[in-house]
């Protein structure tokens, strides 16, 4: 998008919006890690153009009458400059007219950059920032999880490399909502990770071994898989994972079948998953597991499954015996059908 | 009214404490030149079992209020206890000087407030007679507790009383149990918890028979039934658990039923009380309002506060769950009645169509295993046993018994 030259008129050089270089740049929103990834990058483009440009940050106690005029005059060096204005609606009106001035008729050899928290405070500024055409990055607080998800796609495609949608989705529930956290996972995979990121790999970094583990020997379990299920049980204590993680991913596992064994027939995909509480993408996975099951198998599974939680629970019991046991009931169970 | 009225259904413990408050009575008055009383009657330290529901800390405050009673008419030989004076009136309803009842909605006691506790009852009674200190869950103490109060009970001050109520003597600790004189509470008949409801509570007394037979002598249950609608929807949805358990989708949800239903009593607990303690304990702190900030270093009290509650729900939780197993179980026991011909009072006598058909269609084997299901999910639960599972391995017990 080209600017409008008209109000342009002064300015050494003419940009594109998404130019870093451009003359002012506006940071809007309260979301810390973008401001800072805005200040970033205008500085590492005027660096990589000079690297000897001077950054200068400023807080509106910093920033009295005179201060930016003292900034912003040309200097027999002419160097470059990068001028950030954390804060900005916090700045006071007498400086505010200064910057207002400045921003019709801003330096050659100075990049300005104001971050702004974009709230009706100091709206006077932004507006005049924006009516003289200032280059603008959004910087949003993102409080929806969709928004969180589009971050983390985002950071991907931006690392050059192919993710799941599972994988953004178990990333996102594993580290919640701080998006500094969000965006060090992802770049920590990014240079971890060979290969397409999908889930595997982020329930190995993220969601904790623990988690994972536990519920791959549910998953066999109900399976029938005994061979299987006792192995990684193994594996999993062997690793340490507690006990009662086990009991309780046996459990949902079992759980899981029974409920959409006795769900209602005929249901929309979409309503069925919201009538289990499951995400779609589990129903067709319970489905799979369900082959095999009966009711009777599935009381036996669950009286098994609450003998070994109690077991695990209490003291003096053998928590692994009572966890194979557990487990070799209801992989039995989940043949009481033939399969 | 004497302040032995609540005390449903318990005369031989009734004339026991009499006899100990007369004795007390006449430790303080005691004029040396006069023949003294039986004084072995009283002693420092007392512990009320018996069945939850059977009345422990009523008959232990009954107890308290006769210790500290007044009356005028004492000199002239009546008993104490009359319910009426300043002593006997403070006491029953909490605000008597000299008498700190302890009451706990944690899962455990402390050593940090059994502490303070020891030290309250080291105090010289204010009003000169004794100073009394209700401890109305004595099986929570933990052990370090326990042992801070052994100081305590085994050298008491020489006007301080102890009453200590747990559920049974096993669930107190033996060190503390053998030094306090025993008293057991037995569960009170039906009829006499009805009389107590339309005596003292004015319930009709066709509700209040229905609400006796279906707490299973437990007062407080009795009384609940009988004046909160709520409570009283909640045993119906229990009650048509057995129904529900038909196949395998029935039972899971009737197990999860049984979770919401106790969750959702555990807020409406937790809603009425929370708010206002957390505010209570801002205003204490020194920030008034309910946006205000709090002054520095003491965010922690109120994360203990917070800590506090969190116990309070899951407790709330698991009594909630625990009287629906107790109704359950006493649906099942109706139906086992039936099959053998007991010439007994049907618990839910209101349900009787239901219960016969069950009893019909299932051997009395059935139903003493479907007994068993119920109550093996109640030790389950006591075990720590995530309670939907427990709660789901109990009712597909249900189904297959
Ligand atoms: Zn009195």
């Amino acid at each position: 998008m080209s600017v409008r030259h008209g109000m342009l008129w002064g300015m050494a050089r003419t940009t594109k919006k998404d130019d870093p270089l451009a003359p002012v740049t506006l940071a809007v929103g309260q979301e810390d890690l973008l401001v800072d990834r805005a200040v970033a990058q205008v500085v590492a483009a005027a660096r990589a153009d000079d690297p000897d440009t001077d950054v200068r940050e400023l807080t509106p106690d910093l920033l009295r009458p005179g201060t930016l005029a003292e900034l912003t005059s040309p200097s027999l060096f002419a160097e470059r400059k990068v001028v950030v204005v954390r804060a900005a609606q916090d700045v006071a009106a007498d400086t505010v007219k200064e910057l207002k001035a400045y921003l019709t008729d801003p330096a050659a050899e100075i990049t300005l950059v104001l971050a702004h928290a974009g709230g009706a405070k100091g709206k006077g500024l932004l507006d005049a920032a924006r009516k003289a055409g200032a280059r603008e990055v959004p910087c949003p607080k993102m409080t929806k999880p969709a928004e969180r998800l589009g971050f983390v796609r985002t950071e991907f495609r931006a690392a050059g490399r192919s993710v799941t949608e599972e994988a953004c989705r178990a990333l996102v529930d594993a580290i919640g909502s701080d998006l500094r956290e969000l965006a060090s996972a992802c770049g920590q995979l990014a240079a971890d990770v060979e290969g397409t990121i999908d889930e595997a790999v982020v329930a190995r970094y993220y969601t904790g071994r623990a988690e994972a583990s536990s519920f791959t020997v549910a998953d066999r379990a109900v399976e029938g898989r005994t061979a299987q299920a006792l192995e990684q049980l193994r594996w999993a204590l062997a690793v340490g994972v507690a006990p009662v993680l086990i009991t309780s991913a046996l459990a949902q596992g079992v759980r899981a079948v029974g409920k959409l064994a006795t769900a209602p027939r005929g249901m929309r995909p979409g309503d069925l998953a919201r009538e289990l509480g499951m995400p779609p993408w589990k129903v067709d996975k319970v489905r799979q597991q369900m082959r095999g099951w009966t009711g009777d198998g599935l009381a036996v599974a669950l009286r098994a499954v609450a003998e070994a939680d109690e077991a695990v629970k209490g003291a003096g019991s053998d928590p692994a015996y009572a966890l194979e046991r557990a487990v070799v009931a209801v992989a039995q169970a989940a043949r009481s059908g033939g399969r | 009214m004497t302040v032995w009225d609540d005390v449903v259904g318990q005369q031989r413990v009734v004339d026991q404490l009499s006899a100990a408050a007369l004795a007390a009575g006449a430790l303080i008055t005691a004029d040396p030149a006069e023949a003294r009383p039986d004084s072995s009657a009283m002693t420092h330290a007392w512990l009320f079992t018996g069945p939850p529901g059977s009345g422990r800390a009523t008959a232990a405050r009954a107890f308290a209020a006769a210790l500290q009673c007044v009356s005028p008419d004492r000199a002239l030989g009546a008993a104490p206890g009359c319910g009426f004076c300043e002593g006997c009136h403070t006491t029953l309803v909490g605000t008597h000087a000299d008498v700190e009842v302890v009451r706990t909605d944690l899962l455990t006691i402390g050593v940090k407030d059994t502490r303070d506790l020891v030290r309250r009852s080291s105090l010289t009674p204010a009003g000169g007679r004794w100073q009394v200190i209700v401890l109305e869950d004595a099986d929570r103490l933990t052990e370090g507790a326990g042992n801070v109060l052994l100081k305590a009970v085994e050298e008491p001050a020489p006007r301080t009383v102890w009453l200590l109520c747990a559920p049974s003597l096993e669930d107190v600790l033996p060190t503390i149990r053998s030094r306090c004189r025993a008293l057991v509470l037995r569960t009170p008949p039906a009829e006499a918890i009805a009389d107590t409801l339309v005596r003292r509570d004015g319930v009709d007394p066709q509700m209040a028979a229905f609400a006796a037979r279906a707490a299973h002598g437990h007062i407080g249950r009795a009384r609940r039934l009988a004046t909160d609608e709520g409570a009283r929807t909640r045993r119906e949805e229990v009650l048509r658990i057995p129904q529900m358990v038909s196949d395998i989708g029935g039972c899971l949800k009737a197990a999860q039923q049984l979770v919401d239903s106790a969750v959702e009593d555990a807020r409406q607990v937790a809603e009425g009380t929370d708010a206002k303690e957390t505010e209570e304990l801002r205003a204490a702190l020194g920030a008034s309002g309910a946006g205000s900030r709090l002054p520095r270093g003491t965010a922690g009290v109120l994360k203990d506060l917070q800590d506090r509650q969190k116990r309070r729900a899951t407790r709330t939780q698991r009594d909630t769950l625990d009287r629906a197993l107790i109704d359950l179980a006493g649906f099942y026991r109706d139906v086992l009645a039936v099959q053998v011909g007991a010439a007994t009072e049907l618990c839910n006598a209101e349900l009787r169509p239901t219960i016969d058909r069950f009893a019909a269609s299932s051997t009395p084997e059935h139903t003493l295993r479907r007994i068993e299901a119920v109550l093996d999910c109640r030790r389950a639960l006591d075990r720590n046993v995530a309670p939907l599972l427990a709660l789901e391995a109990m009712t597909v017990s249900l189904r297959a018994a």
